[in-house]
């Protein structure tokens, strides 16, 4: 059996096999294989800055689900050390009370510092775990970066959570998180300042709904937000992110965890998103941006493979000798190569 | 970024031993030699140890042991992970392992024993070393 015959047999060997091979780059046949497998799972993004407890809130939210008799693949994300090249990936120790079930399988990685290469590796791994047969996908990551915002336009839903009592006030919340945020978590609600932190979330929210139902939401390159089609009305075409507070640490069965509203959250954007108004359009946008993304790296390598290592240099120096400025040397560049990329 | 494979090691503190400075120390140690470190924590059952070195592909499993129930755990621990069909991943152990223990060890597939006072560059070292004895090429 192939590898992806075995993932699609239930080998769990085997889909961590796999997993590793898509983080190298190395799984291509396997995910052409897979590709038709995939389309079930319901991927969930889960970011925030470090400290509001997004690993503790995978937890209780795989538990949650579980509850539901649904099975959870889980993709914990932490960075790698830009001068080490190494890194520790942690995010498991929060996750002891999913230890031992069999219906969840955790994958720590690290984001290996490459451009588009996380991105990659984090929705290659979904589909991986889309295709074993995985209700429920959830991608933990840091939303630092770029690299973060790219990896929540795999999901389908994304949660950005914030807690109280790490500066958060109106200008210390990111405005681009209304770019990405299908739900708004605040997570240690029980912490003092939570009235503050919710309450600056909604000012954000009421800053950034548009004025007049007919306006277009604004697009940023591949937002989630769709524009409004002509004659629908406000609330059928247009999402709004619900703001739910959590204690993750709480028992789910105590109303005070916030999960039961959290998951509720998820399931109304769930028929938000997959009702037929907006399904075709999120779809469109999501594969379009992906094969732009793809695109764009495999170009890349394609180029930087064929220009020679010297020449290359050789434009450097001329940059900094200010013989040349930087985009007339990338266009010199691409001339020269002109004919020489095999497409 | 180089096309080196990162090693993937697992840490993890088996049985009851709440002593986990050392197993930071490593962790931490590790990762600046560029590896990636799942790191575990306490309390880990065989089991754990199993299912977390299934789930993260790992090269290696490195059991930081204190308490002086190396012996019976470390064999347990063999055991699950063979039962799991992960005979080819190894184990190295640190920690208090005193050295009428290592022959014994050894013959449980442990590939390497490192007490207190081994140098993290050592450690690194004979990872790498480990590592690529299993690969195939």
């Amino acid at each position: 059996m192939s590898l992806a015959e075995q993932v699609l047999a239930g080998s769990r060997r085997a889909l961590a096999r796999l997993l590793t091979r898509i983080e190298n780059g190395e799984a291509q046949d396997e995910l052409a294989a897979l590709f038709p497998h995939t389309g079930r799972a319901w991927i969930i993004g889960i970011t925030g800055a470090p400290g509001t407890g997004k690993s503790s809130l995978v937890n209780a939210l795989a538990q949650s689900f579980r509850t539901q008799g649904k099975t959870v693949g889980i993709i914990a994300v932490d960075p790698t050390s830009p001068f080490t090249g190494g890194a520790i990936l942690g995010d498991r120790i929060r996750m002891g009370a999913l230890a031992g079930d069999a219906g969840v399988f955790i994958r720590s990685m690290a984001t290996r510092g490459s451009l588009g290469g996380l991105s990659r590796a984090a929705r290659d791994s979904a589909r991986a775990l889309d295709a074993a047969g995985f209700d429920y996908v959830l991608i933990e990551t840091v939303g630092a970066g770029q690299s973060e915002v790219d990896i929540v336009r795999t999901a389908h839903t994304t949660l950005v959570i914030e807690a109280p009592g790490l500066g958060d006030d109106v200008q210390a919340i990111k405005a681009g998180i209304l770019e990405i945020a299908d739900v708004l978590v605040v997570n240690k609600a029980d912490r003092p300042g939570v009235i503050n932190t919710v309450r600056a979330l909604r000012a954000m929210l009421e800053l950034g709904h548009p004025s007049s139902r007919l306006s277009t939401v604004n697009h940023h390159g591949a937002s989630m937000r769709v524009n409004m089609p002509v004659g629908a009305s406000a609330s059928e075409s247009m999402w709004i992110p619900p703001i739910v507070e959590t204690i993750a640490t709480k028992e789910l069965t105590d109303p005070a965890s916030g999960l039961v509203q959290l998951v509720e959250a998820i399931e109304k954007h769930r028929a938000f998103a997959t009702s037929s108004h907006q399904r075709r359009q999120l779809e469109h946008q999501r594969i379009e941006f992906e094969l732009q993304e793809r695109l764009r790296n495999e170009l890349m390598e394609r180029l930087l493979r064929d220009v020679p290592r010297d020449a290359f240099k050789n434009v450097i120096d001329r940059v900094i000798a200010r013989e040349l400025d930087p985009q007339s040397a990338v266009l010199a560049i691409l001339d020269q190569q002109r004919g020489s990329i095999s497409v | 970024m180089s096309e080196q494979r990162s090693i993937r090691i697992l840490i993890a503190k088996p049985g009851l031993d709440g002593h986990d400075r050392g197993a930071k120390v490593i962790a931490r140690s590790l990762r600046d030699a560029g590896m990636e470190v799942i790191y575990t924590g306490l309390r880990q059952t065989p089991e754990m140890i199993a299912e977390a070195a299934l789930q993260e592909d790992v090269d290696l499993v490195g059991l930081s042991i204190l308490s002086g129930a190396h012996m019976t755990l470390i064999p347990r621990i063999r055991e699950v992970m063979d039962a799991h069909e992960l005979q080819d991943i190894p184990i190295i152990v640190g920690g208090i392992i005193p050295d009428e223990d290592r022959a014994e060890l050894e013959k449980h597939g442990v590939k390497g024993v490192f007490g207190p006072g081994s140098s993290t560059e050592e450690i690194a070292r004979r990872i790498r070393e480990i590592v690529g004895e299993a690969a195939p090429e």
